[in-house]
């Protein structure tokens, strides 16, 4: 054992200076290898956390969101709908809501007004999400005056803006008295836009949408799973995108490194068929060779993936966040908590280092049975 | 004395059923004592490098048995070829054939890489042979910036790393000036002296007809002359 790792220590030493002896062309490699690694990393820790984000704010959202319809279009909740349907069994509470959506013209951006049950600010007052706060240059104190349908002006007071952690969902938002909403809206009293419902047993979520389906034929019945369904495909076809663009770059690198891995030069030949004449066998020059595929590979991986994940996390993934995120006026600024999906990293590695090595091997190994006698007559 | 290599019906054929065939070595009895200097004497293209190779385990006959203090290596797969390489032989090249780029210390440690021997002893054995052969004060200096006499020490070092009971040298003086080769001659004769067998190839009448000389054997056209 201790003369297998003697061994190993100074064929890894030879390593290193063999590298060092070609330096230019391996960190040209290291480069690109450690570049490509670094955007694939990135896709894949951004949108494995955009997904933990949506799940973690999801959890807290209603299961079941009821809308009315008539003749196929959204229409108004009445009280007397939401009684109905808390009546129904299984329903543990129902709460009706007030939201519109508000564009703003000089802004070009479009805000999501909203009257909650409770907890709403008062009258004349607006808590509003700091990616409205950002785009109309708003802090607490601060009056808005928004222009209605109708073309009435509605000024109010900010009283609250939320906070940057709460941004993937109240980036627009704007929350305001139910009083001040409907008249904003001219709606008449008592109307909701839609219901939110909690159910009895997690389990009869879909059990329950069924009896609103049967009961109340002209709703619309929005499951809280079908709506993490919604953003899996989302952030699913941004990352695919990414990742298919991505992968003409490794495509590209597969072929660079393979041109230079496999295309061993006269005198990395030479070198190996001295080495042979001296006395090394086939498989010394193989694990030295893997010394060099796994040094470089394994120094590029874990570059590329340790920037990939301070990209991601100290600089909100600055590169790619147009791609992954969309476009928006009221962009969500938020700082995502760091995690890592071991799988796809693993996967990622795997795909990177196991070709890598293979294409540094496969060469050398062609290289390495040749008889060493070619260096004796000087023709390697 | 014993034969310590014994080659019975040595032949060997490059390209072989090619249109391109060529014959380099036919029919070749040989056998070479132990702790003696044997030259292999012939003008180019007699086969002398081809058999100096055959004889170090560096290329294969086409036909016929080699044996190796009584071990037949001929058919030994590669695995096992180089351990008899690395026990057994070591080898000067003609044109040195050391890595550029590392020092003279570990072009002369390279062969003793893949023995499992600790780095630092390594180190010590080869600074010895460096200092015995006069190159201590270049041992960090790059192969590649020393004179022609002082890279055939470093590979001669080399060759004795792994303190190998035979040495093989492929012409050796022939890119050396008169002084440079009769130093040679004198390690050859304390190799000799260490109870070392020496083969050298050679067409060279410094080497050929020098008294340290036990055993001269003549090639011609890839068969032994008389």
């Amino acid at each position: 054992m201790r003369n297998w790792i003697s061994r190993q220590a100074l064929l890894a030493d030879y390593t290193l200076s063999a590298l060092a002896r070609r330096r230019g062309r391996n960190l040209a490699l290291f480069t690109v290898y450690a570049g490509i690694v670094f955007v694939l990393a990135s896709t894949m820790l951004f949108t494995h956390a955009l997904r933990r984000e949506a799940h973690a704010l999801l959890a807290h959202s209603p299961e079941v969101l009821v809308q009315n319809l008539k003749a196929g279009r959204h229409a108004y909740l009445t009280q007397g709908d939401l009684d109905r349907l808390g009546r129904l069994r299984g329903v543990s509470r129902i709460e009706g809501r007030r939201w519109g959506y508000f564009f703003d013209p000089v802004f070009g951006a479009t805000y999501t007004l909203m009257a909650p049950a409770s907890e709403s600010p008062g009258r004349g007052d607006l808590h509003v999400g700091d990616g409205v706060a950002r785009v109309r240059g708003l802090s607490t104190g601060d009056t808005l005056a928004l222009r209605s349908a109708a073309g009435e002006l509605h000024v109010f007071t900010v009283k609250k803006v939320f906070s940057s952690e709460s941004s993937l969902v109240a980036a627009d938002l704007v929350l305001m008295h139910p009083a001040d909403w409907e008249a904003f809206f001219q709606l008449p009293g008592g109307v909701f836009t839609d219901a939110a419902l909690s159910v009895v047993n997690p389990l009869e979520v879909r059990s329950v949408a069924r009896k609103i389906g049967e009961r109340l034929p002209e709703t619309r019945v929005i499951l809280r799973e079908e709506i993490l369904r919604t953003y899996e495909a989302l952030f699913d076809w941004r990352e695919g995108l990414l990742l298919a663009l991505a992968s003409l770059a490794v495509a590209a690198f597969a072929i660079l490194a393979w041109n230079q891995a496999s295309g061993l030069s006269a005198d990395e030949r030479r070198e190996i068929g001295i080495l042979k004449a001296i006395g090394w066998d086939t498989r010394d020059v193989l694990t030295m060779k893997l010394w060099e595929g796994g040094l470089i590979s394994g120094a590029a991986f874990s570059l590329g993936t340790l920037g990939a994940f301070v990209h991601v996390f100290h600089f909100e993934a600055a590169l790619i966040v147009p791609v992954l995120k969309g476009w928006s006026v009221l962009y969500p600024r938020f700082v995502l908590t760091p995690s890592v999906d071991a799988v796809s990293l693993l996967t990622l590695g795997l795909l990177t280092v196991f070709p890598f090595t293979l294409a540094t091997l496969v060469p050398a190994w062609r290289a390495a049975i040749t008889d060493p006698d070619e260096v004796m007559r000087g023709t390697t | 004395m014993s034969a310590l290599i014994e080659l019975s019906g040595v032949t060997k054929v490059f390209h072989e059923g090619r249109h391109n065939a060529l014959v380099a070595l036919e029919g070749i009895d040989l056998s070479i004592q132990e702790g003696r200097i044997t030259v292999l004497k012939g003008p180019s293209g007699s086969g002398k490098t081809t058999l100096l190779a055959i004889i170090a385990c560096l290329a294969r006959p086409t036909s016929g048995r080699v044996r190796v203090a009584g071990e037949v290596v001929s058919n030994l797969p590669e695995t096992f070829l180089a351990e008899v390489r690395r026990r057994t032989f070591g080898v000067v090249f003609q044109q040195f054939h050391l890595v550029a780029g590392l020092s003279a210390l570990t072009n002369v440690m390279l062969p003793a890489y893949t023995t499992g021997r600790p780095h630092a002893e390594i180190a010590r054995r080869a600074g010895a042979l460096l200092d015995r052969l006069g190159l201590a004060r270049l041992s960090g200096e790059r192969v590649e910036r020393l004179s022609g006499g002082e890279q055939q020490r470093v590979a001669i070092a080399r060759a004795l790393i792994n303190d190998p009971p035979v040495v093989l040298a492929d012409e050796p003086t022939a890119n050396l000036d008169s002084a440079l080769s009769a130093d040679f001659l004198g390690i050859l004769g304390g190799m000799r002296d260490e109870g070392r067998t020496v083969i050298l190839s050679s067409h060279d009448p410094r080497v050929c007809e020098a008294p340290l000389v036990d055993h001269v054997v003549r090639l011609l056209d890839g068969k032994l002359a008389a």
